[in-house]
């Protein structure tokens, strides 16, 4: 017999507020059983509804108020193994505001703010993605110079821990490096995997664009930016491996069409790709994407692409949320890089379009692209 | 015959909570100990921690060091050096992939349902043919080590035979060899090139974590919590024998699924009758005159697939 889910137990017995204060009395929250979750808010309200990015679901779904009290209730059907980032709209006095879940301890931080964050059993945030006193850490120091195709650049270089100038370093160019590091705990990472040996040392560009949007879909200038002018400008200070299987672009979202454009655009000179996300719209018929007029230089790239796939890197690995839209587009872009020949991984994660997500993607892409000495480093 | 060491101790990993010191206080060594960091490699000299653990007399050997002045005053034998490398590389690839197949299928094969006596024999031929495999890839290696000593005649080239002797001087001042982990195939290679087997004669051996398994018979790569997945364990060459019929598994902490009991089965059926021995933090054992002493919170694989603190009776020493 199918055990009753928490909210029909509480709602059979008539509640009143003594019971809600009960109920919500040691319990976490949301409440997940099995694939059930039920969010709760209890507060002065018009109308609650649920707002999330689960592509798929309805975007805003009402909670219930449950009679004769100040508490609203939400079950959905989400699949184990989930995370999902959600706010809740409370409607009061004709207007609206988005807020975090009061109820739920767990956050996400992003560019915007704040979300709160569902876990469904199954689901946790990975050990390598916290602090670790054991890792020894490594600098992040501020770089800037003028480049000819963009003008003033600005960044971090990351520099591993230990780092010999006798040694010769493979280079992993990040876009919208701030954001990785501030909402994708990249240091942390970084510091964690080459710790662990999971990865070799690594010298890391973060980097950013003030524009970009123009500057990430398919642009000549950020392309030459990235290939002939960043890279030798962090070889004179660093020693880099000068090797195609040594150099790797990344991105998230547009970060991922500005990576794997840059790369199209000098084949073999990136031998490795960690594409996130990707941003990878196309038309079948016409040349406007539903995406909007903001992705009008990306669907010609992609289709272009589509047209003519042709190997640009050794190795790919590409990863994406199954509850964001943007599934289909890297669903779909998959074969046709391994068609060409390149080694491609790709990896979904129920999980949406956000940085907690590229996040703990981080250790299966960069160890396949860079495997670290763990076989043979016995300390 | 070759010679044979006082004693060998083999010790957990060092990093966070040494041992070593209380070891070389317990066995009675006043004198200097030559330590051997070469597995660290470009930061082999940086052995201030590790110096002043053992009271400050210590001598770092240089292993790696040596090695580079070697290849820099003498690049012929550093080109052979560099071909011989490329010919291993080649060959543990290849054993790699037969390896993978073989465990595959002896993994498939345990999955199915049968009578228990064809199962049975079917483990068995599983474990023979990965068995065969291991031996196989070592007979490569030692052809290659074989045919690389001959032709450079490595022990008489002048540019070796010099390093060689300075460290048969500095170790015969010494009543131990501490051997650090590390990058595994560097120690090795480099104990190796330096003839360090022929100079352990009355000394006491040290050895923990990378530096253990490098004086044991066979290396044994391992780990079984890799980002893309485990993988086969795979031997990488033969040790230097100091202490026989040991496969040397360091950090288990970290690198071994103890409660994986099917791949611990595998693991000490594939290397029986050799002992498969775990070295935990802090753990430590003593071989001496041919058989083990002094065991602290070494854990013994067995061939049940389950695990055991190591209590050495008759006929655990080869």
């Amino acid at each position: 017999m199918t055990k009753r889910l928490a909210i029909d137990e509480f709602l059979a017995s008539h509640p009143d507020e003594g019971k809600v204060a009960r109920f919500l009395s040691g319990k976490k929250f949301p409440i997940v059983e099995g694939s059930s979750v039920t969010i709760v808010w209890k507060g002065n309200a018009d109308g609650v509804n649920l707002r999330h990015w689960v592509y798929g679901l309805e975007s805003s779904n009402a909670l219930i108020r449950v009679p004769g009290t100040d508490l609203f209730y939400l079950t959905l059907e989400i699949p184990a193994r989930s995370r999902v980032e959600y706010k809740l709209e409370v409607y009061r006095n004709g207007g609206s505001i988005w807020l975090e879940d009061p109820l739920n301890p767990n956050r996400a931080r992003d560019p915007f703010g704040a979300n709160s964050v569902l876990q469904t059993d199954g689901y946790a945030a990975p050990t390598w993605t916290n602090p670790d006193p054991v890792s020894r850490p490594g600098m992040l120091e501020p770089f800037s110079f003028d480049s000819d195709s963009l003008g003033r650049r600005e960044g971090l270089l990351y520099i591993p821990a230990r780092f010999r100038r006798s040694r010769q370093y493979p280079i992993l160019v990040v876009h919208d490096g701030a954001d990785y590091l501030n909402y994708a705990g990249m240091k942390i990472v970084l510091d964690n995997l080459i710790e662990r040996l999971e990865i070799p040392s690594l010298i890391v560009a973060f980097t950013d664009s003030s524009d970009r949007l123009r500057e990430y879909a398919n642009d000549a200038r950020h392309a030459k930016l990235m290939t002939e002018e960043l890279v030798p400008y962090v070889a004179k200070r660093y020693p880099l491996l000068d090797r195609p299987h040594a150099r790797c672009l990344m991105g998230a979202s547009f970060g991922a069409v500005a990576a794997f454009s840059a790369a199209y655009r000098y084949p073999g000179f990136w031998g490795r790709l960690l594409l996130q996300s990707g941003s990878f719209a196309f038309t079948d018929i016409g040349k406007r994407n539903r995406r909007g007029p903001l992705f009008d230089r990306v669907v010609e790239f992609v289709n272009k692409y589509r047209a003519e796939p042709k190997t640009v890197s050794e190795r790919v690995f590409v990863s994406c949320g199954v509850y964001e839209s943007l599934i289909y587009e890297n669903r779909s872009l998959v074969p046709l890089l391994d068609a060409t020949g390149m080694q491609v991984r790709f990896v979904e994660a129920r999980d949406g379009h956000n940085w907690e997500n590229w996040r703990d993607r981080l250790r299966e892409g960069l160890s396949w692209l860079f495997p670290g000495p763990m076989m043979f480093v016995y300390e | 015959m070759l010679p044979v060491p006082r004693a060998v101790v083999l010790l957990g990993a060092q990093r966070f909570d040494p041992s070593l010191g209380a070891s070389v206080s317990r066995l009675g060594i006043d004198g200097k100990i030559a330590i051997v960091t070469a597995g660290w490699q470009e930061r082999e000299p940086e052995d201030e921690e590790l110096s002043a653990h053992l009271g400050g007399r210590t001598v770092n050997l240089r292993l790696h060091a040596r090695a580079e002045e070697i290849f820099r005053a003498d690049p012929e034998l550093h080109a052979a050096h560099r071909e011989r490398q490329e010919l291993l590389r080649h060959r543990q690839d290849f054993y790699r992939i037969r390896l993978e197949h073989a465990l595959d299928a002896d993994w498939v094969i345990r999955q199915r349902a049968a009578p228990t006596a064809v199962l049975a024999e079917e483990a068995e031929a599983s474990v023979k043919s990965i068995r065969e495999l291991d031996a196989w890839h070592l007979a490569q290696c030692a052809r290659i080590h074989a045919e690389f000593d001959a032709r450079w005649d490595i022990a008489n080239r002048p540019s070796v035979k010099k390093h060689r002797k300075e460290i048969a001087d500095i170790v015969g001042d010494c009543d131990a060899i501490a051997i650090a982990g590390g990058h595994v195939a560097t120690i090795v290679n480099r104990l190796t090139l330096f003839a360090l087997r022929g100079l352990v004669k009355d000394r006491i051996v040290f050895a923990w974590s990378g530096g253990a398994m490098a004086i044991s018979e066979r290396v044994v790569l391992f780990h079984d919590d890799p980002p893309q997945g485990p993988g086969a364990s795979e031997v990488l060459d033969a040790g230097l024998g100091l202490v026989p019929g040991v496969i040397v598994f360091p950090q288990p902490e970290q690198r071994l699924r103890l409660d994986r009991t099917d791949r611990v089965r595998v693991l000490v059926h594939r290397f029986a009758p050799s002992l498969c021995l775990a070295f935990p933090a802090r753990s430590r054992i003593t071989w001496r005159a041919g058989k083990f002493t002094s065991p602290k919170s070494v854990i013994k694989l067995t061939l049940d697939g389950a695990h055991q603190e190591f209590a050495p009776k008759k006929g655990d020493a080869a």
